[in-house]
């Protein structure tokens, strides 16, 4: 049924909809609507038979998880950002034992210096831990992949984050299509796990291995997440066939096909990047946009075979690998070694910065007339006068002091705040 | 959209699309009030878009939220720098935020004070502007007389269908009892209708600078 709802609200009922057994999770803005949601249906007995385990952590929630997957539950969790970082060691764990637990991340910047506000630096640090990542567009994309996460995630044995941009979608009231029971029960079939703890039939999970097999284990994960290239795109099929919608997939393209020039990007900036190139296209320039849904496994023929006709390639990303330029940007131009694009990686929306048509607009005037340097990191909006400032500063004075403050008060700004 | 079609926004991509800012300060429920505005628009059969600033806001902080209303699905998430519409909950806020950046002389204007335009200090700024798309409504005394509390942000609602038309009272009456039910809900409606008949009594009149 169509409704208008807000973005956590959304998710917390479409999970609830996909039974999970345990829930274990720790608070943290902006994915806290989603467990409050959740606890609440929970404890009415809306959902029901399930177990919702507030830990004292996110290591905790982690580590709890990796425990109930293995006992045979369904299991979810949900964080953010630190959240992350502060159960990375268990992420690793969890895909390291092939546990099909499903996350969501709800997307925000990693301090220093502390900000709550969305960008992609905590899905993009934990690219490499073995979880698949799927990255939603809308809320009613963020509803769909986590119907389908669980089902990929149990089919393959392998755990899924979900990511979807926080307060930008977490926070967003805006209609959503939820699914009834029938259709997720019809969808979803229950979990049977490949591995379980079970007194009846002890066996060992997580055993020591030495130089004799650890590569062997490793290349048995990897080879699983590439199968998840093939799985993804079944399940998405399915899906639409349940449906009647599209929903996830590996890449998705728009007005992509004559297109010389081609934004590439991840998430909820999609629909904006849309808008702008929709009216580029009525002034006749042939330009459209690829959308990244699976960041992991790297969908790396999809991409290649979506970009190899276009000239240009302009990859708006939410994070950058410090000292080494986008992160995004490096995959895409692996995908299209050999070929004679030119890949322009462009940092954008870092700690909250809104990104706005208008700046869309004047950078891709720049891409288009050949003004962005190829092979340099561009930053949307950077205020240049005051990092120059800063980095005068930096010269002049023995004690400089930390970048941030100064920053802040050359603005007269005491507390940060946002647009 | 419907029955509500304000001129002036020009042709093509942005013809469809109306956006409402809406200002006020921590803890009058600005993000609340996007949000029932989107769900009135929602029921009426658009689509609509609500969504706050996004921080860590405080009780008494200057808070501003957003609402997009569209005859088609909406993709933009940016925050509105130029809204068709304002909504102030709180008249200290006047002097304090630019709240009016971005603003045509097009646009709506609904502010929170029993004070109008002239004595709030704004007969200047207000000249060019469409006079009937102005208005002061004393949202804080009417949402005390029917709620016993100061809370504007419902009151504003009822007002702003009255002024604008984008969308109807009864839609905006549907949208407070869905997300307040009981007592609380029959009596953020019924500020709201009285905010809403102001509206119609000071529209009918000329005498609402």
């Amino acid at each position: 049924m169509l409704e208008q709802l807000e973005g956590s609200q959304a998710v917390a009922k479409a999970v609830a909809l996909c039974r999970p057994e345990v829930i274990s999770a720790y608070p943290i803005s902006p994915q806290t609507h989603i467990v409050e949601g959740l606890s609440d249906l929970v404890r009415t007995g809306e959902l029901e038979p399930c177990e919702y385990l507030m830990v004292e952590s996110e290591f905790a929630a982690m580590s709890a998880c990796i425990g109930a997957s293995a006992a045979g539950a369904r299991t979810y969790t949900a964080t953010a950002s630190q959240g992350l970082l502060y159960m990375a060691e268990a992420l690793f764990n969890a895909s390291g034992l092939g546990l099909p637990i499903v996350m969501t991340l709800a997307n925000r910047a990693i301090g220093a210096p502390i900000n709550i506000w969305n960008d992609h630096s905590d899905s993009m640090s934990q690219r490499d831990s073995g979880w698949i990542q799927l990255y939603a567009e809308s809320n009613q994309e963020a509803v769909d992949l986590h119907v389908q996460a669980f089902r990929l995630a149990e089919e393959l044995s392998l755990p899924v984050m979900v990511c979807m941009d926080g307060f930008i979608l977490t926070h967003a009231h805006e209609e959503v299509d939820l699914p009834t029971q029938e259709q997720v029960d019809a969808f979803l079939p229950a979990f049977v796990p490949r591995q379980v703890l079970d007194p009846a039939e002890p066996v060992t999970i997580g055993a020591m291995v030495g130089p004799e097999a650890f590569t062997e284990v490793k290349y048995l994960m990897h080879a699983k997440q590439v199968l998840a290239l093939d799985s993804i795109p079944e399940i998405g099929a399915d899906f639409s066939r349940a449906f009647g919608r599209d929903s996830g997939g590996l890449v998705r393209t728009y007005r992509a096909e004559d297109a010389e020039t081609i934004v590439v990007a991840l998430g909820s900036v999609l629909g904006t990047i849309e808008d702008v190139v929709d009216e580029l296209r009525e002034q006749g320039v042939k330009i459209g946009v690829v959308a990244i849904k699976c960041f992991r496994p790297y969908p790396l023929d999809d991409v290649r075979e979506a970009l190899r006709d276009a000239q240009r390639i302009v990859v708006i990303e939410k994070a950058f690998a410090v000292g080494a330029g986008g992160i995004v940007g490096q995959n895409i131009r692996l995908a299209l070694s050999g070929l004679e694009s030119r890949v322009h990686d462009v940092v954008a929306g870092l700690g909250g910065r809104p990104i706005t048509k208008r700046s869309l607009h004047a950078l891709l005037a720049d891409a288009l007339a050949d003004r962005l340097e190829p092979g340099r990191l561009h930053f949307l909006d950077l205020k240049r006068d005051v990092v120059e400032r800063e980095l005068e500063r930096l010269r002049d004075g023995r004690r400089p002091g930390p970048h941030a403050e100064s920053i802040l008060r050359d603005q007269g700004i005491v507390a940060a705040r946002s647009h | 959209m419907h029955s509500h079609s304000p001129t002036g926004y020009g042709v093509g991509e942005e013809a469809n699309v109306f956006q409402v800012r809406i200002h006020g300060r921590g803890g009058q429920g600005v993000v609340t009030a996007a949000e029932l505005l989107s769900v009135a628009a929602f029921v009426e059969g658009s689509h609509a878009q609500a969504f706050p600033t996004f921080g860590s806001e405080r009780t008494g902080a200057p808070v501003v939220s957003f609402c997009r209303i569209d005859d088609r699905p909406i993709r933009n998430r940016e925050p509105i720098a130029e809204p068709d519409a304002l909504i102030i909950q709180d008249p200290t806020l006047l002097h304090q935020v630019d709240v009016f950046a971005g603003l045509d002389q097009d646009g709506y204007i609904l502010i929170n004070s029993a004070r109008g335009f002239d004595q709030l200090g704004l007969g200047e700024f207000a000249t060019g502007f469409r006079e009937q798309r102005l208005l002061t409504v004393p949202a804080t005394e009417i949402a005390r007389e029917h709620l016993g509390r100061p809370l504007p942000n419902a009151v504003l609602l009822g007002g702003f269908a009255g002024l604008s038309g984008l969308v109807t009272i009864e839609s905006v009456a549907r949208a407070i009892r869905e997300r307040f039910p009981g007592k609380l809900g029959d009596g953020n409606v019924a500020a709201a209708e009285a905010a809403f008949e102001y509206v119609r009594r000071e529209t009918g009149s000329v005498a609402h600078a």
